[in-house]
């Protein structure tokens, strides 16, 4: 790499490259990278020794689908997160779209339609209807840290509380049932043996992904939390790309609002309690950082779901009792974070 | 390209709260020319800059960019309109590559939107090689070192192609080498009819680089001088509106015993193997480049941070110092570089301020004893010759260097015998910094030791006994005051010669 005419050119020699250390540094160099995969592939092999039921089709599915709504939402608040922010709606915002879509949803045939004048309606509908509300709780979300440079932890802690509240007076506090079989089939159908909703993950989390690393908008997310005046002297337009992250984070809540109404075949105004807590607990798991901006990957967030999911699922096949589940995942919560931190702080 | 002005800066205010930055200020740049701005800190030279890069709106004035009158909303304004700049604060992001960075907000797009790294790559690869910069475009940020780091905020400055540079101490952390190609690049662009404002507080480089210097003061427009026409002398009295002896209130003092000395210390990516001493009375100096490790070196002595190697003694006997409880126990007292950050209680009074370190000695029974508080506190104000309403007032509404000498209190009501300014006089008018000079002497009269950080060279020359000089992390050298010239102790900071320790013992 060093010939005689570069010597005379500015700057160190150049940095990168292969690693001159052999092997040890390429282990070291997929550790920093995927080391959270390691941690995934040991749980999933120590999971199948503890219960030989685990690695059933049949289980591992149910796995995956048991964590299909965490994973959807981890998706867009991985993106807040990216960008030094933290999304708490997202919970009340399944709950609002769940209500809301299905109230457009029901079938001619139920006595107790919520709008008994718009049954039957189109498939289309409730989808685009509930779509539309969690990207606008989403959207206020990002307008009021955009515009009013409140912390985005209150600002959608207001918005948590008061989507809440909303979920509940539309539906009158009574769950939105009688649906219609089109739109349960996003939740309860299968497509080549897989559930839909496995697959409208996989597909999403894709999209998201190249979203996230090859656009512009995915990278001046990452510029904006990892420096944000940077992000401002190198002409973004900081608020904009907070108003449109956030908005990103209330579409994927509403997506996985619909999958779990469809799933249960009933809006209701209680759903998603708990789940912004839970997706975040992902996106983390994932490696992606809560101390500083700018650091988080979709695929270290799908593996940080499956991580949950397979979890979950270990401690109900070991029949751990329900009290200790709880003390378990925190632990592995804090876990994994040190662990992360400390991996990064190797690398400087 | 028929302007004979590319920018003209006509009767510019700007305001903050208790401050005024800029008072009705002018600058005329001549199209392809190098401009210097010169002026101490807190003349208000930065504050102009960001108004012309968008960052600030000022009160009032006029800006004629190209002729025409314009209104700069933003950074983004700022570049559309031919004008961009190297910021004086590193501003990188970490997690991002060089290409990504440099490109940021301009990065090529291919079919779905989608950014096309590869002629990322190659544009930022072209850049730098037309540059001559040696930098792998595709490593990330993280993994630099800072003087590469400014090599990328300047290669980023110049990709906007823009009419006119602002470059705000662009080598502030670069060795002298590279700052030679730097010239060479600033030369190319000017006859390439850029033109170019250069913002600097080196005096050779100055008479090296610059065509027209303009000088401020406390924000005021002093005037603009052709470069070949104007003496160093002539410039720093301008600059500092007085002859330089006055400057630097030194008096000769009785020096004591050894009260701190620090043996090899080591904290890998840091600093290394550095050992020093410092004596009752005396006040030794610490210079060196931006990212030379000086902060890091005493933060850790003062028990902020870890180390891997290294004995702190005081007074002769070794001590183990953990945390800044320690560090004060024993005697030390450190007023820390970032005001703002690690400093004040911007919305605490006076009072709060000033008493917070030494609050173990004001603690009664379920209480605290508020009148020897008032007294100590009143009799610091008297001293130090605060200006303040009274104790109550916030402190964010004080001057800098009032601040400044609200803090220093603090750490004189704990009755230090070592104390530690890490830039003591940043940021602050030249009233205020000639009152801390001549309490940094009176104090060392008192036989207290004294360790001070500077960037600014004149400071440094003018205040100390002994001058220790370090580079990236190393202890290059240690001067006696008498043998002591800006051009020595610049050729240590940079790397350039590693001299012996030529005192000290």
């Amino acid at each position: 790499m060093a010939s005689k005419a570069e010597e005379a050119a500015i700057g160190e020699k150049p940095v990168g490259g292969a690693g001159k250390n052999g092997i040890l540094t390429t282990i070291k160099a997929m550790w920093t990278k995927i080391g959270i995969l390691f941690i995934f592939i040991g749980m999933v092999i120590l999971a199948s020794f503890l219960s030989p039921a685990f690695l059933k089709a049949n289980n591992l599915m149910n796995v995956v689908m048991q964590v299909s709504y965490i994973g959807l939402i981890a998706l867009g608040v991985t993106g807040v997160i990216v960008s030094a922010g933290v999304d708490l709606s997202s919970g009340s915002i399944v709950a609002l779209t769940a209500v809301v879509s299905s109230s457009f949803a029901q079938r001619p045939d139920w006595a107790a339609a919520l709008f008994p004048g718009l049954t039957g309606l189109p498939f289309i509908v409730p989808l685009m209807v509930g779509l539309l509300v969690g990207s606008l709780v989403g959207f206020v979300n990002g307008w009021l840290i955009a515009k009013t440079n409140i912390p985005p932890f209150i600002a959608t802690l207001g918005t948590m509380t008061a989507v809440r509240g909303l979920a509940q007076l539309y539906s009158r506090g009574r769950p939105v049932s009688g649906l219609s079989d089109a739109y349960n089939f996003i939740g309860q159908g299968s497509l080549f043996g897989v559930p839909f909703a496995v697959l409208l993950l996989l597909v999403l989390a894709i999209i998201t992904h190249f979203m996230y690393s090859r656009t512009r908008f995915g990278r001046y997310v990452y510029a904006i939390g990892g420096n944000v005046n940077a992000a401002r002297v190198s002409g973004i337009n900081v608020g904009k790309n907070l108003i449109l992250i956030y908005t990103f984070a209330g579409f994927l809540a509403s997506v996985a609002g619909i999958v779990v109404a469809s799933r249960i075949g009933s809006g209701q105004p209680g759903l998603g309690n708990g789940y912004e807590l839970q997706a975040i607990t992902a996106a983390v798991i994932g490696g992606t950082s809560f101390s500083s901006g700018g650091i988080g990957t979709v695929p270290g967030t799908i593996i940080g779901t499956l991580i949950i999911g397979v979890l979950n699922n270990i401690l109900v096949l070991t029949n751990v009792s329900a009290y200790f589940q709880d003390i378990i995942r925190g632990i592995i919560i804090v876990g994994a974070v040190i662990i992360d931190e400390r991996r990064r702080r190797v690398r400087k | 390209m028929a302007y004979e002005n590319i920018l003209e800066v006509e009767h510019l205010s700007k305001r903050f709260p208790g401050v005024v930055a800029l008072d009705d200020v002018e600058l005329r740049v001549k199209t392809g020319t190098v401009h210097a701005l010169m002026g101490e800190n807190g003349a208000g030279k930065s504050t102009l800059m960001k108004v012309l890069n968008g960052m600030y709106k000022p009160d009032s004035g006029v800006i004629r960019f190209k002729g025409e009158p314009i209104t700069i909303q933003d950074t983004r304004s700022a570049i559309l309109n031919g004008i961009s700049m190297i910021h004086q604060e590193l501003s990188p992001i970490p997690q991002m590559t060089v290409a990504e960075n440099i490109f940021l907000g301009r990065e090529p797009i291919g079919p779905l939107g989608l950014i096309n790294y590869k002629r990322l790559k190659e544009m930022t690869q072209e850049l730098l090689d037309r540059l001559s910069i040696r930098i792998d475009p595709s490593v990330k940020v993280v993994n630099l070192s800072v003087a590469n780091i400014q090599l990328i905020e300047i290669a980023k400055a110049i990709s906007y192609n823009a009419d006119l540079i602002i470059m705000d101490e662009p080598t502030s952390a670069i060795t002298e080498r590279e700052v030679e190609d730097l010239f060479k690049i600033i030369r190319a662009l000017r006859d390439g009819g850029k033109s170019i404002i250069y913002i600097t507080h080196k005096m050779d480089e100055v008479f090296h680089i610059a065509d027209y210097v303009t000088i401020f003061r406390d924000g005021k427009y002093i005037g603009t001088d052709k470069a070949d026409s104007i003496t160093k002398q002539v410039l720093i009295e301008k600059m500092v509106g007085r002859a330089l002896d006055e400057m630097f209130y030194k008096e000769k003092t009785k020096v004591g015993e050894v009260m701190l000395e620090a043996r090899n210390l080591t904290k890998t990516g840091q600093f290394e193997d550095v050992s020093f001493k410092v004596h009752r009375g005396e006040i030794l100096g610490i210079s060196g480049l931006m990212g030379a490790g000086r902060t890091e070196l005493l933060e850790n002595v003062f028990g902020i941070t870890s180390r891997e190697s290294g004995a702190v003694l005081v007074k002769g006997k070794e001590v183990r110092i953990k945390s800044p409880a320690d560090a004060i126990r024993h005697g030390m007292a450190l007023l820390t570089e970032d005001r703002k950050l690690t400093g004040l209680y911007q919305m605490l009074s006076v009072r709060d301020n000033m008493y917070i370190a030494n609050i173990r000695s004001y603690i009664r029974l379920l209480s605290l004893d508020f009148k020897k508080i008032r007294m100590d506190c009143e009799s610091q104000v008297r001293k130090l010759r605060i200006k303040t309403p009274s104790l109550q007032q916030t402190i964010r509404n004080l001057s800098g260097g009032n601040q400044q000498k609200v803090l220093i209190s603090r750490w004189l009501l704990t009755d230090p015998e070592i104390l530690i300014l890490d830039e003591p006089t940043r940021g602050i008018d030249v009233g205020a910094k000639a009152e801390i000079h001549r309490l940094m002497t009176e104090l060392a009269k008192a036989g207290k030791a004294i360790i001070m950080i500077s960037s600014e060279l004149p400071e440094i020359l003018g205040m100390s006994d002994r001058i220790l000089v370090m580079h990236e992390g190393r202890k290059t050298g240690e001067l006696a005051r008498e043998e002591a010239t800006q051009e020595k102790i610049m050729n240590l900071a940079t790397g350039e010669v590693e001299a012996i320790a030529a005192n000290g013992q």
